[in-house]
């Protein structure tokens, strides 16, 4: 099956089995490999991309869904929230592995762009489909409330 | 050379130039082929010629080989490469690897890049597991940075034509102090790769107050890369032609294919074939499982073709095993007589006369590492050699368990590794490395196994489940007089030589063999236990269980003496002095690798851990009903924490963890910004498990299968406030990724108890098929 889709801002086409999840595309048809898989079942948060600005999980998101999308991965997020979260990130060293957070900023980056000044409660309910095995949940807390203070300073 | 490999690795991750820096095929031979075309100033074995004739004086520093040209590359241009032989899996081993060398180098922490090792014996330990990557190459690798600086000196001395000891490496640059003359690591490289490498004597260490990165909180080098998707994991290689495999393994450990039907698979769009692989002979060791793989164009594809594939299994010899039934037999075991493995006093005859005697059983179930990447390697096969890429915590043996599967040489192997995903544990055995490469072999094009996450969870090295027998005694002062630790679990060589079934001393000294405890009488015995599935090493090991039930218990005495438990625990850990478990009956202690000189069993430390981190909890104050504060102190890997955890238990059960303090003496401290996050991840990594973690299995196979079974911490769980106290040290380093394990679920069940007078002695407290201990008192213990 053959689709047009705009990833990152690029409009492409793709050659896929009807079905197959956008995690999947992404990953095996166009090489971005910055979408990880966890689970395939949306538990754990991993693949979370941006579909129209609102945070997906990949894994269960057949490509048809997006056919017509805009679909924003961790390489080609961009703006405010997005610079301030990459910001807090850093300096604060949050990850630790790594693996889970680009579905960890993606999720980041659409609380900030839903709540600008998210409370520790607000970030527990937005964040807690992303599982991190290496536990930075605290220090994700930490980075989320300093990009809100980038953002609005 | 070098941009032919550029090019290369460019190809192999199928991208344009996203990555400026190819992780993958940027190996050291590699890098060292290349040598002579771009990079100057390297003085590579093989490079330069003075190099391995010359090297002795840095062969055998402590730790191993310092010879600078095996670690660091300076290039033209100023920049500096340091090889990581290290696997990075967020402990920081990049970074922290890094800072050793780059210190002593005296190099701009700007201009250093990381080269990440292949697996091969020339970097002497690979393995990074046992918390130890810093504790091993924290000597050696600060002398191949300090000899890679007194060469630069050197050459930059005979430059000038002054002598040696008036020039010195500063900041990137080599000074001559005298006549202000300056010249850039980069522009006197070629000159210093001539020269040949120092000995040891001559080689000066800088003072540590003179320590720029070392112990200081430098910043990641991958979180910069991580923040952008860039970087890569194991599950992320991609190479031309690569194909993908999902293999279907047997459900029990050494079970086998007994019919396929693959009709519907082949019949599935994308899938190309399928392969049958052998199902091993015990020893499980680091053999692929067998099964039948299913190859297709991607990982969906292979996926839906597993899932149409038809398969009959024999069930293999551990068609028995049932959870349920077998944590009976491990209590039952418990609660015989074993064999004895250290001993004070008579215990017995403490029996007797005490004024007070108690017991309890502790029980802590098989585990899954479950890192959030799950096992995923890629091969390529050219029809006598084989290529590697994985996310592995011990390559070299990757390397091996490969060459044996393939019937190669080792030397016909090479193992490049990734970033990796977490491991805790998990990626020290390569048999999804193996998979990988007899699959690339059989199918003649590269192909990249992936490990769904029902695969990790059902066909794992698990972490061994485990009871414990713990009786103690009290005189009519409520001072402890006797202590029997009788602790029954399938010990982890069992994975190793078949039907081993006796707790080995390698994991009696994880927190058993070793209990600090200043009773006048104590006897540890050991039970046997059968493995049943493949038994593995788990972020900290044995200690998880030996901590639990020792800490637990300390605290069980101190209610039967109505003592604080916190006081109670430093009575049982007695004076101030050095342990030496060998003096008791102990016939193998080998205290992780690192001599009881250096590091020795000091109770004095832990007592100072304890009192740190009481102060930090405000331990004593007054709590709200329903609030509780437990505390827990462990020492292992040579590292000291204590914890103190506070829980809040509703009316109906319902348990929160609001606040938790740590305090930990690592000795040295590379880094402490990294070293807080360890203890922030160890310590939830140890409450998630002992709040949920479960892996059981019915008739031989393994029952979890996804998140929703096996559930970890999420966000919302974890606590709101977290201090970590680094108790600032001049011993030599101890472990830091694994410590803060062990003590986190006995603090967890020590506050528990302190908030609702329940005393949970099995685990997990919330089981995932819907059990709830703390709303069910009943079922307590």
């Amino acid at each position: 099956m053959a689709i047009t889709m705009t990833v990152n801002g690029v409009k492409q086409p793709v050659e896929v089995t009807p079905g197959t999840p956008l995690l999947w595309v992404l990953r095996d048809h166009l090489g971005l490999t910055g979408t990880k898989f966890g689970c395939g079942v949306a538990q754990c948060g991993a693949c979370t991309v941006h579909v129209n600005g609102l945070p997906r999980r990949a894994c269960v998101t057949p490509i048809e869904a997006v056919a017509n999308g805009e679909v924003t991965t961790i390489e080609g997020v961009s703006g405010p929230e997005a610079d301030a979260i990459r910001n807090a990130w850093q300096a604060i060293d949050v990850p630790q592995c790594g693996y889970c957070q680009s579905g960890q900023i993606m999720s980041a980056i659409a609380l900030l762009q839903a709540k600008p000044t998210p409370s520790d409660d607000d970030i527990d309910l937005a964040m807690n489909g992303n599982l991190c095995r290496c536990a930075t949940y605290m220090r994700i807390r930490r980075a989320i409330k300093t990009a809100a203070k980038e953002i609005k300073s | 050379m070098v941009l032919h490999q550029k090019e290369r690795a460019r190809q192999a991750k199928g991208l344009d130039g996203r990555h400026q820096e190819p992780l993958l095929n940027l190996s050291r031979r590699s890098f060292i082929a290349g040598a002579g075309a771009l990079v100057i100033g390297l003085t590579l074995r093989g490079g330069a010629a003075t190099a391995d004739s010359t090297a002795g004086g840095l062969r055998n520093v402590a730790g191993g080989d310092a010879t600078p040209s095996l670690w660091i590359a300076i290039e033209q241009d100023g920049t500096v490469r340091i090889t990581c032989h290290r696997s990075d899996m967020g402990q920081q081993a990049w970074t922290s690897m890094a800072q050793l060398v780059a210190d002593e180098l005296e190099a701009d922490w700007d201009r250093v890049t990381i080269v990440q090792a292949e697996g091969h014996p020339r970097y002497g330990d690979q393995n990074t597991d046992g918390s130890r990557s810093v504790r091993y190459n924290f000597t050696r690798l600060r002398y191949a940075g300090a000899a890679m600086r007194h060469m630069l000196e050197v050459a930059a001395a005979r430059h000038w034509g002054v002598a040696a000891e008036q020039c010195r490496g500063v900041h990137h640059t080599v000074v001559h102090e005298a006549s202000g003359r300056r010249i850039g690591y980069g522009e006197i490289a070629s000159a210093a790769a001539a020269l040949s490498v120092p000995s040891q004597e001559a080689v000066k260490l800088k003072d540590r107050s003179n320590w720029r990165l070392i112990g200081k909180a430098v910043p990641s080098l991958t979180v910069p890369k991580i923040i952008r998707g860039e970087g890569t994991f194991g599950i992320d290689v991609q190479l031309p032609e690569m194909l993908h495999a999902v293999i279907a393994r047997p459900p029990q450990v050494f079970g086998s294919v007994k019919t396929v039907d693959e009709s519907a698979t082949l019949q599935v769009p994308g899938v190309v074939r399928t392969v049958r692989l052998n199902s091993p002979q015990a020893p499980a060791a680091f053999k692929a499982l067998g099964g039948v793989a299913v190859i297709a164009r991607d990982t969906w594809s292979a996926i839906r073709g597993r899932e149409a594939l038809k398969v009959t299994w024999n069930p293999g010899p551990h068609a028995d095993y049932e959870s349920a039934t077998f944590a009976q037999t491990l209590l039952q075991t418990a609660n015989q007589p074993g064999a004895v493995r250290r001993t004070r006093g008579d215990v017995a005859a403490a029996f007797e006369q005490a004024a007070q005697r108690l017991s309890a059983d502790y029980y802590v179930p098989h585990l899954a590492q479950s890192p959030i990447e799950p096992p995923a390697a890629t091969a390529r096969w050219d029809g006598a050699k084989v290529e590697c890429w994985g996310g592995v915590q011990d390559p070299q043996a990757a390397r091996r368990a490969v060459a044996q599967a393939c019937g190669v040489n080792e030397d016909d192997v090479t193992m490049h590794v990734t970033w990796l995903g977490g491991a805790f544990g998990r990626k020290s055995k390569p048999d999804f490395v193996v998979e990988a490469a007899l699959l690339a072999r059989e199918v003649g094009q590269p192909i990249k196994v992936t490990w769904t996450r029902e695969d990790d969870l059902r066909h794992g090295y698990y972490h061994s489940v485990s009871a414990q027998h713990l009786e103690g005694t009290l005189d009519a002062n409520g001072r402890c007089t006797a202590f029997l630790h009788r602790t029954v679990f399938p010990p982890i060589p069992s994975t190793f030589r078949a039907g081993l079934e006796t707790p080995s001393w390698g994991e009696l000294r994880l927190g058993a063999s070793d209990n600090p405890f200043a009773v006048p009488n104590l006897r540890l015995e050991t039970g046997n236990a059968p493995a049943k599935l493949r038994i593995g090493w788990l972020r900290s090991v044995a200690n998880i269980y030996h901590a639990f039930a020792i800490q637990s218990f300390a605290a069980e005495l101190a209610a039967a003496a109505g003592r604080d438990p916190k006081d109670y625990l430093l009575e049982l850990i007695g004076p101030p002095r050095l342990i030496d478990p060998r003096d008791e009956g102990v016939e193998e202690y080998d205290n992780y690798g690192s001599p009881l000189a250096e590091y020795p069993i000091d109770t004095g430390r832990m007592r100072h851990v304890i009192d740190i981190v009481a102060k930090m909890a405000g331990w004593g104050r007054k709590l709200p009903k329903g609030r509780g504060l437990g505390i827990a102190m462990h020492r292992s890997f040579v590292t000291y924490v204590a914890t103190v955890v506070e829980v809040e238990v509703s009316q109906d059960g319902k348990l929160a963890i609001p606040a938790v303090w740590s305090a930990i003496d690592a000795g040295t401290v590379v880094n402490r910004r990294h070293v807080e996050a360890q203890v922030e991840g160890g310590t939830l990594y140890g409450l998630s498990n002992a709040l949920y973690g479960e892996i059981t299995a019915k008739q031989g196979a393994v029952v979890q299968g996804n998140f929703p079974d096996w559930r970890l911490m999420r966000i919302h769980e974890a606590p709101r406030e977290f201090t970590v106290h680094i108790v600032e040290s001049d011993a030599p380093p101890g472990g830091v990724g694994e410590p803060p394990t062990p003590p986190a679920a006995p603090a967890l069940t020590n506050a528990i108890f302190a908030a609702s007078g329940r005393r949970i002695r099995r685990l997990p407290i919330f089981g995932t098929d819907g059990r709830d201990r703390l709303a069910s008192p009943t079922q307590a213990s």
